[in-house]
This record gives structure tokens, sequence and C-alpha cells, in this order.
């Protein structure tokens, strides 16, 4: 969708909007202002049935500013790029600004920083993508679920993004950015349910037809479903579910504002996983959706999260960092921002085992394709429960035997990485909680099974 | 506005389309976060657009834009209706809608005290006086307060002739202190886990009287931290207001709407165990069991005068006396059950189509028994307050649930503490061992500001009225 009206993705753009706002807010009194912008053509063709249902387009602009003066700081934000609408969000940021206490350790906005834009971030492919390639794409899933005698349901989106940050320190950085994603789920008689994901800054690059045919197998074989006892078994977790794991992990645990509240697991140097489990974040690996910088214009740092299941460095940004003595590393997410930074470009370690080899190593275990509807039942511990869903195999001496219904997980993540034995070579591109991440499949010793569902 | 909404409607039309409406929104934000006496974050948003949604050969297209005008609608009209003819190369069941009368009309919530004219100044205060008292309170880690306000501003339009314009405001409020000691981090909340929050003005907060419990609340998450931990077994639970409303969520509202049981979010949020054979014929609950989607309730953050399709709101039964009967359901989706749209539409925003979402979905109370007397009359259970943690699986049958606070039940006098509670079972199962439901006493609105579904995502807001209900035979202690 070619918005005329819009930013379309052009970042310079972007720029000249938020430094508008910047110097409207430098005029209208403040000591210090700071604008991010995003401008976005977002699409998505959603399909259920084996037919599409939804399809939608939309183009958006995000304003948020930060009007500071002093220690005294307002944020507003508006979706309006004309003069009345600038006039009217520097206003109400002067008018917060102007009626709050002072931030006693408020270190001012983030100095400016110099880094490369990313040239891997943008695909002409995404950016011209249509309707009718989104339908095209369906329909080759439809195809290979037809061919499967499954029934398929899913959706293929794509992004583009014109992304700035114009601040009074100078802080100037601007990207453009695209990403895309199919994602299936194929059902069949007697219960079977597969599932299938692939993301990547180019929606041409997507196999759609490789998509349906691997979510379209996986319900052939998950056909007729048998109770399992519920406990504790070996696992393989496909890196569909490996992908919550790191989710989990950067939402309660690798935030700097988590360890300062003591609410995280975190502590420098401590082991807390498998020396097999090697988790980064990094805004620049080409196989994930790069970014090159924050809400705050600060260029993403590579973060050693965990090195050989150790705990090294943790995700910053200004004001976190400020308490800390320290620079931001680049995670800041829009202000005001309760939650704190957010590592969004975790990428896991590969192993060198393929999936069969993980699978193999099973004397008798469970393969599982995904997690579903994951929620911290302790979030200091990151004790998680959640489903599987979508495929859920016993395996018997290293082979696959049949699909079992699906069970109910309570444990802590963290001990699950501690018990992680092997880990694939392959990994895919899925987007998570804010990115994109990195994942391989693993195999676990042990994973505790809580319940399971229903035949209702 | 006028303008704008008949020249997309016009355009849509010449272009081929058989139905389109469209929706003009502007959204006004307020939040305010103060954590242990520091006022952390302080926001004010708006955003404003329209979204124009066609059917062409019985296939849907939407786009959206938010640049208000009449050359734009020109063009976003065209987009839906190209989108459409996408659509409709892989469509398998032309769209036909149901036959509502047009809708015209006017609906405000009920506000006393506008949340945005309340001075900035004001709500600080009062919420600082709150996080103040959290902290009287001795070894507490940190606290936090928060309030927050929404309004929206909602022209829709459609190629029957239907015109409804609406102004909606929500708002919410709470506080929580956190205790810390080693691994262990307990939390107690009031009036619930991220507020309690409304369609109403600023009266609603300050009805909370959040500075009046905040010594409570605090004094409770201390204890806490020492309390033990909750042994597993099956045990008779009574479910406080401020959980038995996420049981109801969870295992009710989600399960009946009538997308996903036509698999339409199976992609996503998953499908239904409530399937449309069962209507009339399956016992869901016990006799107490009584459950309807109520648009019409004051109060409630699923309380409008229209729908986004423009069906009027309405009060739809969906449980009676433990049956199965009704689902929520839109203009699309009924009559493939052989029923009218139960005015179940809403969309997030401009930007968004509308989805079959939770209206007010409420347990209603019975005469017999206070919330009191419910736990006067129970011999040995537990007594589950605030919910703490939710998972549902994606049928909407095996649910956990953990709450912040627990207490034992003895003779009918509430006892001792325990901390990381949960519990768990099968939907229907639960439903069905409900042996006690509360009056009117403590039945009131309690509400869900952050209920996701959808690709790409919403946040809707939704309503649950409850007063409190006792279940036995339940599954409890399951902390990994």
């Amino acid at each position: 969708m070619s918005g005329r009206h819009g930013i379309g993705g052009d970042p310079e753009e972007a720029l000249r909007l938020a430094e508008r706002v910047v110097a409207a807010a430098e005029a209208a009194g403040a000591g210090e202002a700071e604008a991010f912008v995003v401008a976005s053509e977002s699409a998505l063709t959603r399909f259920a049935n084996s037919e599409i249902h939804q399809n939608v387009a939309s183009a958006e602009v995000f304003v948020n500013l930060r009007f500071v003066n002093g220690k005294r700081i307002g944020v507003a934000s508006t979706g309006r790029m004309d003069d009345e609408g600038v006039r009217a969000v520097v206003e109400r940021a002067a008018a917060i600004a102007a009626n709050v206490d002072e931030l006693e350790d408020w270190s001012g906005l983030p100095e400016a920083d110099a880094a490369t834009p990313l040239p891997d971030a943008w695909s002409d492919g995404t950016a011209h993508a249509t309707p009718e390639l989104r339908a095209e794409g369906v329909r080759a899933v439809i195809a290979a679920a037809d061919a499967a005698g499954v029934t398929a349901f899913g959706s293929f989106s794509h992004d583009v993004e014109a992304v700035a940050v114009a601040s009074s320190r100078g802080t100037r950085a601007a990207e453009r950015r695209t990403s895309a994603q199919l994602l299936t789920v194929t059902m069949g008689p007697d219960n079977g349910t597969g599932y299938a994901e692939e993301c990547s800054v180019d929606a041409t690059s997507i196999d759609a037809a490789a998509i349906g045919r691997e979510a379209a197998e996986r319900a052939r074989l998950s056909a007729k479903p048998v109770n399992i006892a519920p406990g504790d078994y070996p696992v393989v977790l496909h890196n569909y579910a490996v992908v919550d794991m790191l989710d989990m992990l950067g939402y309660l645990g690798f935030t700097a504002l988590a360890v300062q509240e003591d609410r995280s697991f975190y502590e420098a140097g401590k082991r807390v996983a498998s020396p097999l489990v090697t988790i980064t974040d990094d805004g620049r690996d080409p196989a994930g959706l790069p970014i090159w910088f924050d809400a705050e214009g600060v260029p993403k740092q590579r973060l050693r999260l965990l090195d050989a299941g150790v705990c090294r460095d943790l995700a910053f940004d200004a004001q976190t960092a400020s308490r800390a003595g320290r620079r931001s590393t680049g995670h800041g997410l829009p202000a005001p921002n309760p939650y704190g930074p957010f590592p969004t470009n975790m990428v896991m370690a590969a192993g060198d085992a393929s999936l069969d080899e993980l699978i193999g190593g099973l004397d008798r275990g469970l393969l599982v394709t995904r997690f579903h509807y994951t929620n911290p039942v302790h979030g200091k511990k990151v004790i998680i429960t959640g489903m599987t869903r979508d495929g859920t195999f016993l395996v018997e001496g290293g082979k696959v035997v049949g699909p079992v219904r699906n069970l109910r997980f309570t444990m802590s993540y963290l001990d699950a990485l501690a018990n992680v034995e092997a880990v694939s070579r392959e990994r895919r591109c899925i987007k998570g909680f804010l990115g994109g991440s990195v994942v391989p499949s693993v195999r676990l010793s042990s994973f505790a099974f809580t319940g399971a569902t229903a035949e209702g | 506005m006028r303008d704008l909404t008949s020249r997309a409607l016009d355009t849509a039309t010449a272009l081929g389309a058989s139905y389109a409406d469209v929706r003009v929104v502007r959204r006004l934000e307020e939040s305010i976060n103060i954590k242990s006496g520091r006022l952390e974050g302080v926001s004010a948003g708006e955003s404003e657009g329209f979204g124009v949604r066609v059917l062409v050969d019985g296939a849907w297209g939407f786009a959206a834009s938010h640049h208000l005008g009449t050359d734009e609608a020109d063009r976003i009209a065209g987009e839906a209706v190209r989108i459409a003819k996408a659509s409709a190369t892989a469509l398998r069941n032309p769209v036909e809608l149901d036959g509502r009368p047009p809708a015209h009309g006017r609906y405000e919530t009920p506000v006393a005290e506008d949340p945005f004219a309340v001075p900035l100044e004001r709500k600080i205060a009062d919420l600082m006086a709150a996080d103040e008292a959290l902290r009287h309170v001795d070894g507490i880690a940190w606290t936090e307060s928060i309030f927050g306000a929404q309004r929206e501003e909602k022209t829709f339009a459609a190629s029957d002739g239907s015109y409804t314009e609406q102004v909606i405001t929500h708002v919410g409020s709470g506080l929580e202190a956190n205790a810390i000691d080693g691994d262990e981090h307990q939390r107690r909340s009031y009036p619930d886990n991220g507020g309690a929050w409304a369609s109403a003005g600023y009266e609603f907060v300050r009805g909370l009287d959040l500075a009046g419990n905040a010594e409570r609340v605090a004094e409770e998450a201390r204890e806490l931290l020492t309390a033990p931990p909750l042994p597993s077994g099956t045990r008779t639970i009574v479910l406080h207001p401020s959980q038995l409303y996420m049981q109801v969520h969870e295992s009710c509202g989600h399960p009946t709407e009538l997308d996903r049981a036509f698999g339409t979010e199976a992609s996503y949020a998953g499908t239904s165990f409530l399937t449309p054979d069962m209507l009339g014929d399956f016992r869901y609950g016990s006799d107490l069991v009584d459950i309807v989607a109520d648009a019409t309730v004051e109060g409630g953050l699923g309380s409008f005068g229209w729908d986004d399709e423009g069906v009027a709101a309405q009060r739809v039964p969906l449980i009676k006396e433990g049956m199965f009967v009704g689902y929520l359901s839109s203009r699309e989706t009924a009559p493939r059950i052989g029923r009218q749209s139960g005015g179940a539409m809403r969309a997030d925003g401009w930007n968004r189509i509308p989805l079959i979402r939770m209206t007010n979905v409420n347990l209603l109370p019975r005469d017999g028994m206070t919330f009191e007397d419910i736990v006067a009359d129970t011999d040995d259970g537990l007594l589950f307050e605030t919910n703490r943690s939710w998972s549902i699986d994606d049928r909407r049958l095996n649910f956990q649930f953990g709450t912040e606070i627990c207490r034992e039940i003895k003779g009918g006098k509430v006892g001792r503490l325990y901390r990381n509670a949960t519990y768990t079972g099968i939907t229907y199962e639960l439903w069905r061992s409900m042996d006690a439901v509360g009056d009117a006493s403590s039945w009131r609105m309690w509400g869900t500001p952050n209920c996701g579904k959808g690709e790409p995502s919403q946040t809707g807001h939704v309503g649950h009225g409850v007063s409190g209900a006792r279940f036995r035979n339940v599954r409890v202690g399951v902390f990994g």
C-alpha cells in the first residue's frame, strides 16, 4: 500500500518530521526534547478453513515526544503529521512537564552516538508486496493442505517502516525496515493439527508451499492423538516452542529494570543454564529482523545475555543505565516505559545436531511442536505454565511412534535450559514478543508436564 | 465527518462493493505511573484515522489511513476494494450478512466527572497519596500505582444508510505492593492486578478508595513472603470476584465466541470446544450457572450503543441454568446458526477490523447466599483472591490459574495464608461442580483492558459482572 499522505518507507522524511517536532518543542520552551517517529504501512491476509476471510492494510504514523525541562518530563504522542497535530502534541507534553515533580535520578536524554545503518533491514520485495502476492502465497499453503487432505488456517503479513529519532542532544537516527511473516495452522480429520512459520525481511523469499507442506505433514502425523500420563519426560522442543523461552527470559530477566527492582533471576557470572546454551541479543544479525537503534536513538549493542549458560550482559535503556552509572546498550522502548528495556533481537547459538539426531537421542520422550498461552506463575523463578499445541508426539527408541493429546506444563524455564543436552544446527527466524528471534530446536533431559487436556 | 464517510461509501459502492462501512475514530489516552513515590511517567496520546470495510463478490477487504480527507477516502476505499478482489481468489463460501435494520443515533458513556478534565496535578496527588500509604508498611521492596483513561469518539456509517456517533470513556486505577526476599517475590494489588477498570468518569477512581486499602494490601504482600506454599491436593475452592471474573473470561467468554467455534481464530488464539451442534444440548455447568453477554449494563468495559457493525447493544444468554444456549456473534456468523447478530463486533481503533469480542460476559447472581454466607457455609476449603497468572488451552478446556493470595477456610472461618497458589481443571468439569453463587450484594462489574485477539493483534476492553462462587473437587497446588 503506497501512502499518498504517508511517509512510506522514507527514513529521511521520518527524520524531518522528528526534527520538526523537536524544533516545535524547543520553541515552546523545552530545555531539551526528543521525538521518536514510526511511519508504517502494514498489510495482512488471513485465512481459515482454506479460504481468505480477513484481508487488511493500514497506513499509520506514531510520533512520541519527550518534552524535558530540567528534570521534569512530559510525554505525549500523536498520529498526526500536520502543523496542528505537531502543535497539539507539543502542547500536551509541555502541560505535563509543567505539572510533574522532578525525576531525581534523571540524567538527561542520551547523547548522540553515531552508528552505521544496516542494509539488511530492507527489502524492495517486501516494500512492493501487494494483496495479490499475499493471496498467491495463501493459495500455495491451501494447495499443500488440500493435497494432504487437511484444512489450512493462518496469515501472511508484511510491514514497511520508516523509523527516526531526533533530539536536542544531536541524535539523528533514521532507518527503513521491512519484515514479513507467513504462518499456518493445519487441521485434519481425527483431531490432527500442525504448524509452520517463517519470517524474513524479504516477503518474496518466503516459500509458502514449503510452509504449507511442513504444517500439513505435521497435521497428518498428529491425527488420532492418544492420552499420555502427565509427568517428567525427556523432550525435543521444536524451535517454535524454544522462541517462547527466549521471550520469557528477556521479559522477566535480561532487562536492567527487573534487576534494579530485584525481580530478576539475573546475576552476572551466575550459571543458570547448560553450557550448550548461548543467547545473544544482536540487532545486526541478518538471520533475524535487524534493527540498529532503539526508541531513544541509541545504537543497539550486541549483548551476550547467556554465554555457555552463564549470565553476562543485560539490556539497558538511558534511564536504567543512568541509575547504574553506565551508558545505555540501545534497548529502550518508547517513553514512558514502565516495563524497562527489552532485548528485541534474541539469537540462540546453533548446535551441531540435526532435528532427527535430537529425536534419535530420546529413548522414551516427547516431541513438542510449540507452546500455547504461556504465562508466568512465578516471575523471579521464571516458572511458566502453558499448553503444548499443534503436534505433540511420543518418541520411543529414537523414533516418533505417534501423536499424544496436548499436555500442560508448569516448569521453570531456567531449569529447562539447565537440562539442555543437545542443540540443532538448523535455526529459524521466528517472531517473538517485540521482534524477530533466531532459534534452534533443543533436546532436554527432562521437562515437567503437569496436566492433560480433555477430549470433549 | 459526513463528507468523508459518504465519499468512502460512494467510492466503494461505485467500484463494486455490495456492502461497505466506514469508521472514523479519534482516541485520546492518558496514563500516570508512580513507582515507590517517584513519578515514573505521565503521557497523553492522540490517534485518529478511518477504516473502510467492503464486501466484493462475497469477500472482505479493509484499508485504513491516519489522514482524514475526502481524497484519501477515495484512495482507501479503492484499496479496500482491490484487497477484497484479491480475497475472492481464495474464497470457498461467499459472505452473507444478516438483515439488521439501519442504525441511527448517538451514545455516550455516562460520565459524572470527565477524567480528562480533572487537573493533572489532582490526579497525580490522589495517586501519590495512595502510593505513600503503601510505603507506610515496612518490608515492602517497591510499590506501583497507576491511572489510565481512554476516550474514543467514533462515527460509523454504512452503505445501508446507517450513521451513528458514540463517545466511549474508560478509566482505570490501582496499586500494588511488592515484597522480595531472595528469589521469593510476592505482589499484592488492589483492587485488581493491573487496576480496576470501568466505563465511567473519574468518580469511579475516587470510589475505589485506593489510599484506604493500601496499608492492608502492603501488609498482605509482606505476610505472603513467609506464608507456606499451597500444598497440592483436591479441594473445595471459593473464588473471590477478583479471580472469578477471569475464570469467566477465559473459560466462558472466549469459548462462546462464534468465530472461534467456526475456526476463524484458529491460527492465533485457537478454536472452541463449544461447537454449534452442542447449542441447547450441552451441560456446561450446574443448574446455578447463568451467564449472559450484556452490552447494556452500566459501567462495563463492554458497554456501548452499537457494536462496530451498527448492531444495537443487547443482552444475549450464553449459559442458562447450566445449559449452553448462545454465542457472542456477528452479522456474518449468526445467520450460519440461524440467528441474528448478538452485537459483539468490536474493533481496536480505526486501523483494525471489527472482530467478535466479549461485551460484558456476566455470571448472574442468585438470591439465597451472600458471598460471606458461602464462606461461612464452607467447612474445609480454600479462598482464592486476585488473579496473578492465567493460561488455557487452544480449545478452552484445560485451564490453570494462579492468584496473588489464598487463605484456608476451616469451619466457615477464613484462616491461614498460602503463597503461590494455583488451581487447575477442565472447563465444564469446574462449572458443573459449582454449588454456590453469591447474591447481588457482592455482584459488580470487573474489567479486562488487555484482552488479546486477532491478527494483526488487537487489544480489547471487556467487562465481567460476578459475585463470587464455590466449586467442589478442584485440583490445587500445581507449581512446577
